[in-house]
């Protein structure tokens, strides 16, 4: 399994990672010699076998839709960095940065 | 060891519980031992993140006035510590990370508000590697937990706080979360009782996610009967978590009569690996035999996709946690870097907040979901995984329990993997499958190789840590590991 630097820099830029230099080969490097690991399930067929995304029998857990006490206004905001008129604040994603958001 | 207030930080949870109802000691005398001994010990053992003198010592009080009323349950007046991926109102909670530096949670855990509702006594919050994601505690942002067996060596993780806390007398009990052995192999290492429930037993409400189709919240206690009152504190439904089960919660403590006489016990050979210590070869080798030497019938079975698990572990939990993770974005909680644009603020942000564990496995699992690569990588993974849970389907078709040692290896030195992701990943490749499949495993001391614990896991049936637990206490009580005391 190989990796290059661009599919580094396209994971990132996914995971809104800003990495180095020496991370970016250090990332290429070690994700490989992972991915290279994983690869070993490769050998087995899969075809008929249906995933198992979680292990408990529950579908579809539904609440009755009726209001109950929640965090307040103030006790969801108190962690934020920037507030205002009770709301969490920040720089607008529109303008500046075609990319943003 | 003839220092009384020494002596009573090696109580367990159901001696401590009678001597405090009868009044033999106080909460407060208790609570004040194991803050002596965490004061003694944190400068070269670091177990906690945060220590709770204050809040403790409140508790403690409290608890002596619900003892005098006649109010007292299991947990009244127990000394605990908390993993720091355990939201606490009243401590700070971190997870480890720079991105969490004094955190404050509006709410507490389920685990921790059944604790709290019961008297239980906060130490600490514990050290873990950042995220949990680790296998040592050595990815923590805020420094390195020693094993108290041995200082040069790591406790193991990622709940190595909680581990070496309880190994060490610091706490009477702990919790941890186990999402490919984090419970069950600090456990292991720092010889003490780590006990993994069934996906679902426990609420996870408030812990804070890494992987969520596998975390799950378990004890750290001296004996197998400590786990089981424990996991009676905290399992249950709840309705916060949709994943919690209905199924009733039943008295564990009445399954561990002593008595394994005809259970069948399966060994899968395929936990036979190389590299396996001989050491620890030797110890789960012995305990099986005393195991049969109990009248239990040890049978081989068969789980041949164990050698699959790890790989399916590390594309699985990586990609939930690249999609947990994504909440960590400067904008609600957490640290928050200043940039001139909202995309270079979350980009800072995660950057400067996050360590090189957890970006590597926030790479690995970003990778394993983007176009092109999520049927190759994901689903074929989720597919395997049904393989490894149908192999334990049908092992305990035939046996009760299955056992196995807990990990390849004794303690390893500190730094001696930190360079080497993939070697750190395999002092987990015994305990992975359990989380694939979902079934709860206990850990316990089976011996000890060069003067560090050796431990066993028994595995069990989803929803049936009952027999799982009669096994392991079975085995305790026949065995002299319990009474071991690390040199520290």
């Amino acid at each position: 399994m190989s990796l290059t630097l661009e599919d580094v820099d396209h994971v990132a830029a996914l995971a809104r990672l800003a990495l180095t230099d020496d991370e970016r080969e250090r990332m290429r490097d070690q994700l490989a010699s992972i991915l290279e690991q994983i690869a070993a399930i490769d050998e087995l067929d899969t075809e008929a076998i249906a995933p198992t995304a979680q292990v408990n029998q529950l579908v579809n857990v539904m609440r009755d839709d009726v209001s109950r006490p929640s965090l307040s206004q103030a006790e969801a905001l108190a962690n934020a960095a920037r507030v205002r008129d009770g709301f969490f604040e920040v720089d607008s994603p529109l303008g500046g940065d075609p990319e943003a958001g | 060891m003839s220092d009384p207030t020494h002596e009573l930080t090696w109580l367990g949870a159901a001696e401590a519980r009678g001597q405090l109802d009868r009044r033999q000691i106080s909460a407060v005398e208790l609570t004040e031992a194991h803050l002596a001994r965490v004061e003694a010990l944190e400068p070269e053992l670091f177990c906690h993140l945060h220590v709770m003198t204050e809040v403790a010592r409140a508790q403690a009080v409290a608890a002596d006035a619900r003892i005098a009323a006649g109010d007292a349950v299991a947990m009244t007046g127990i000394p605990v510590s908390l993993k720091d991926v355990l939201c606490t109102t009243d401590a700070p909670t971190t997870a480890a990370s720079r991105i969490l530096e004094g955190y404050r949670s509006p709410y507490d855990a389920t685990v921790v508000a059944r604790l709290r509702e019961q008297g239980a006594v906060f130490i600490g919050k514990a050290n873990t590697d950042e995220f949990a994601m680790g296998s040592s505690t050595e990815n923590s942002a805020y420094g390195v937990t020693r094993n108290p067996w041995d200082t040069s060596r790591v406790p193991g993780g990622s709940s190595g706080g909680p581990a070496a806390a309880v190994a060490a007398g610091e706490a009477m009990l702990s919790l941890g979360s186990d999402t490919g052995g984090s419970i069950r192999q600090p456990a292991g290492f720092c010889g003490v009782v780590g006990l993994k429930p069934t996906y679902g037993r426990v609420s996870r409400y408030g812990l804070i996610a890494f992987a969520s189709s596998l975390d799950q919240i378990g004890p750290f206690t001296r004996s197998v009967e400590d786990a089981a009152i424990a996991l009676e504190a905290i399992a249950g439904h709840d309705p916060a978590d949709a994943t919690s089960s209905l199924s009733p919660v039943p008295s564990y403590r009445d399954a561990l009569t002593g008595d394994i006489r005809g259970m069948r016990i399966g060994v899968a050979r395929e936990y036979l690996v190389d590299g396996m210590e001989a050491d620890v070869e030797r110890s789960f080798g012995e305990a099986v035999d005393v195991l049969r030497g109990l009248g239990a019938e040890v049978v081989e079975v068969s789980l041949p996709h164990t050698g699959y698990a790890m790989a399916t572990y590390y594309i699985t939990a990586p990609a939930e946690c690249s999609a947990n993770l994504a909440r960590f974005d400067g904008v609600r909680f957490g640290l928050s870097v200043e940039a001139p644009n909202l995309r270079e603020m979350y980009r800072q942000t995660r950057s400067q907040g996050f360590g090189a564990e957890v970006k590597r496995r926030i790479m690995l699992g970003t990778y394993a979901l983007s176009s092109g690569y999520y049927d190759a990588y994901y689903v074929k993974a989720q597919k395997v995984r049904t393989l490894i849970k149908r192999d334990f389907d049908e092992a305990f078709a035939t046996v009760d329990a299955i056992v196995a040692p807990t990990s390849p290896t004794v303690a390893f030195p500190l730094s001696a993997r930190t360079d080497d992701p993939v070697q750190m990943y395999l002092a987990d490749v015994f305990t992975i499958p359990a989380n694939m499949a979902g079934i709860p495993g206990v850990a316990i001391p089976c011996g000890f190789g060069g003067g560090l614990p050796i431990s066993m896991q028994v595995l069990g049936r989803a929803f049936d840590e009952a027999t799982m637990l009669k096994v392991a206490d079975a085995y305790e009580r026949a065995t002299p590991w319990k009474t071991m005391r690390p040199p520290i």
